[in-house]
């Protein structure tokens, strides 16, 4: 059933892809941290239009299918003159369907701070920003890092939606050995077998932290 | 804590060890790749065919002029749908008798394999890896690397196209490496894809354009000043693709090709959608 | 950009098919993996013994695949080994299989966190595992899941999506294809499938909303 051939005939495609798929799940991984720790402040900044915004964002992109998002860095922007390759659209439309996500994450942290400690930090004379950088986001990290090993796995996954505008990841480099072979079965195994190599043992890492910060809290 | 993370470590562990467990007993059951194509008797999908009274192509529902989905009608319409109707007529006597099914490039040779569909009309040029895989028709279309210009243009063919001249195409393609071949010191303009080039020859940015025929006969459809000039300078040759060992089938379809071709209803098509006489 | 073409009569009725194929695949797909996803997480709870381990193997491999992989995997792999499917069905078939897992993940959640006391106060006052099970874990233990289930429900309609790989005429499939017919269509089109899948998916999260109110 298993044709092993297609592993040590086709392993330097199935590597290429494999890096490929963890290069843009890293960048998508910092990108969307930035862009959701941005848009998360504006959700709880008590400024009105920001707080609109940043609800509007939320609600938007974690009701949409990602592919749709990727469709936009990859169909939409061409159209209106914004050319970007294949890996570049879809990691760029996975960053932005995480930052949702993560965004709704570290909301939840920060606003697990009780609010006493920012008045005694506002009070003691620190700015708004200080008050955030020194006391609330050192401590909503810590709540934001388990749901954040989480959307990495989901990263992970989700990344295989770059074969769909030839973003040239481990899914991509599959399809194509399919293609070439013809043999299907064995490829997708082990397609399946890189992607677990990745997910497995981090998703266990991710169960083992969440159930330290369960104990701990 | 510590055990936790010990249970947890030994889980994984064991995970690792049933997936390892798991893909080497398939691999102990893997007998080679059954070749079943070899051993399918030449008339079964004939008879299968001739007994559903239906034909059931896979053809593409994105490409211009060969098979586009109309939202409109709901129907797919280009030269490969013509042809597919008129493969029904002559193999079951009616060109309604036909169900369409949606294939891609990626799709079209698993589902063949499968049996989802009897065969593929597909823009699916001819080629030494695919026959491996499946079985081909005569040429059908024969496409190949052109030329569009605008009408009136002094070029006429690929030996009108000089060092002076300047060509525009679209990065990447093979079509680049063609023209430098054939013309040598040429120049190249490269564009991102298809409609920017055209865009750009549109603008007088370049002389002509070149790529695959089957594309600049949609691009000239799009906008009648243009035309595409010259016989094709590369071999594209399109091919009705069938599972591999149905012999009674791909005869039946080239038997309908030549009759198309005897009695010029093939040039019909190819008038109605390419827009000219087929170039023998 | 052209919103007037997009948008004309002709390219909506065609998006509705697509939309009304979406539905009808996340429909069946939503309720075979709720119940699935019931039965595997209620044995898991259960530990019950070989089906567990076995399951585990399963739940754990299938969830942390991308659902890319299963549905070509199921579509186009499986038929080497004999089993086919027309598309319709391989689409149930693979949302069926990765959603059920996470919903089992959700249910075994849902179930463990009902108190241990409770169990065994029901089972000294002579309830069978059963009985228990029946009447005092799942009761508490449904309320809990409620919220997690809506969202992988909604999570199931925007996978859908996917299917668009093997050619399931969805809503993203017949987009696509409008798009390709003109190249000042992708904007528009885009954005209203987009519109499209957020109403139906923010109406699905509000319901819940509302569930969680009730219920608590």
């Amino acid at each position: 059933m298993l044709d092993f051939s297609i592993l040590t005939e086709y392993f330097p495609l199935y590597l290429e892809g494999f890096l490929n798929t963890i290069k843009a799940s890293v960048l998508a991984l910092i990108g969307s941290f930035l862009l959701g720790t941005v848009i998360a402040i504006f959700r709880i900044s008590g400024v009105k239009l920001l707080q609109w915004f940043g609800t509007a964002y939320v609600e938007f992109i974690r009701n949409i299918p990602i592919l749709i998002v990727v469709l936009f860095f990859s169909w939409g922007l061409p159209s209106i003159g914004v050319k970007l390759d294949g890996f570049a659209a879809g990691t760029l439309g996975l960053t932005v369907y995480t930052s949702a996500f993560i965004a709704e994450a570290i909301r939840a942290g920060i606003q697990s701070v009780p609010k006493g400690q920012s008045e005694a930090a506002r009070s003691a004379g620190m700015t708004y920003i200080q008050t955030m950088i020194h006391v609330i986001l050192p401590q909503a990290i810590k709540l934001v890092i388990p749901p954040l090993s989480n959307q990495f796995i989901n990263l992970i996954k989700n990344s295989s939606v770059l074969t769909i505008v030839a973003g040239l990841d481990l899914m991509y480099f599959s399809d194509k050995i399919s293609s070439e072979t013809y043999v299907i079965f064995s490829t997708y195994i082990f397609a399946a077998m890189f992607y677990l190599v990745l997910t497995l043992p981090m998703s266990y890492g991710a169960s083992v932290l969440e159930r330290k910060w369960a104990k701990n809290s | 804590m510590k055990n936790q993370k010990r249970y947890n470590v030994k889980k994984l562990a064991m995970l690792l060890a049933c997936m390892v467990a798991i893909v080497t007993v398939l691999g102990a059951c893997s007998v080679t790749k059954p070749t079943s194509s070899s051993t399918a008797s030449s008339n079964a999908l004939l008879d299968q065919i001739k007994e559903r009274d239906k034909l059931i192509v896979g053809v593409k529902y994105d490409t211009k002029l060969f098979g586009l989905k109309n939202p409109s009608t709901g129907d797919v319409e280009g030269f490969d749908i013509d042809i597919a109707y008129a493969l029904a007529k002559s193999i079951l006597g009616d060109a309604s008798k036909v169900e369409f099914k949606e294939v891609t490039s990626k799709t079209r040779i698993p589902m063949l394999n499968n049996g989802d569909i009897d065969m593929v009309i597909a823009t699916m040029t001819i080629t030494d890896e695919r026959k491996k895989e499946v079985d081909f028709s005569d040429v059908y279309f024969q496409a190949g690397q052109s030329l569009l210009v605008k009408k009136g243009s002094p070029i006429k063919g690929i030996e009108d196209v000089t060092a002076d001249t300047t060509v525009l195409a679209s990065k990447g393609a093979t079509s680049i490496k063609n023209i430098e071949e054939k013309v040598p010191g040429v120049k190249v303009l490269e564009f991102d894809n298809y409609q920017d080039a055209f865009n750009a020859l549109k603008a007088g940015k370049g002389d002509a354009l070149t790529t695959d025929d089957a594309i600049l006969y949609g691009m000239s459809a799009q906008d009648p000043g243009y035309e595409v000039v010259g016989k094709p300078f590369t071999d594209e040759p399109y091919g009705i693709a069938v599972k591999k060992g149905e012999t009674k089938v791909v005869e039946a379809i080239n038997k309908a090709l030549t009759d198309m071709k005897a009695d010029k209803s093939y040039n019909e098509i190819y008038k109605k959608w390419i827009g000219k006489e087929p170039t023998t | 950009m052209d919103f007037i073409g997009a948008y004309s009569p002709d390219n909506l009725r065609f998006l509705m098919e697509g939309l009304k194929i979406t539905l009808f695949v996340a429909f069946i797909a939503i309720i075979l993996s709720f119940v699935i996803g019931c039965i595997v997480g209620t044995i898991r709870y259960a530990k019950v013994p070989i089906l567990s381990p076995i399951l585990m193997v399963i739940v754990e491999v299938l969830r942390n695949l991308p659902l890319l992989l299963i549905i070509l995997f199921v579509q186009f792999g499986l038929p080497e080994i004999g089993i086919k499917m027309t598309i319709t069905f391989g689409a149930i078939v693979a949302l069926t299989a990765f959603e059920a897992s996470m919903i089992s993940e959700i249910v075994r959640a849902g179930l463990t966190s009902v108190p241990k006391g409770q169990v065994e106060a029901a089972r000294s006052s002579g309830l069978t595992q059963m009985q228990t099970l029946w009447h005092i874990v799942l009761p508490q233990g449904l309320r809990k899941m409620v919220p997690p289930l809506v969202s992988q429900f909604i999570s199931l309609l925007k996978d859908t999506s996917l299917a668009v790989i093997i050619s399931l005429a969805e809503l993203v499939h017949n987009a696509q294809i409008i798009m390709g017919q003109n190249s000042n269509y992708p904007i528009p089109i885009l954005l209203l499938i987009a519109v499209i899948y957020f109403v139906i998916n923010y109406a699905l999260s509000l319901i819940s909303k509302r569930l969680e109110t009730k219920t608590a």
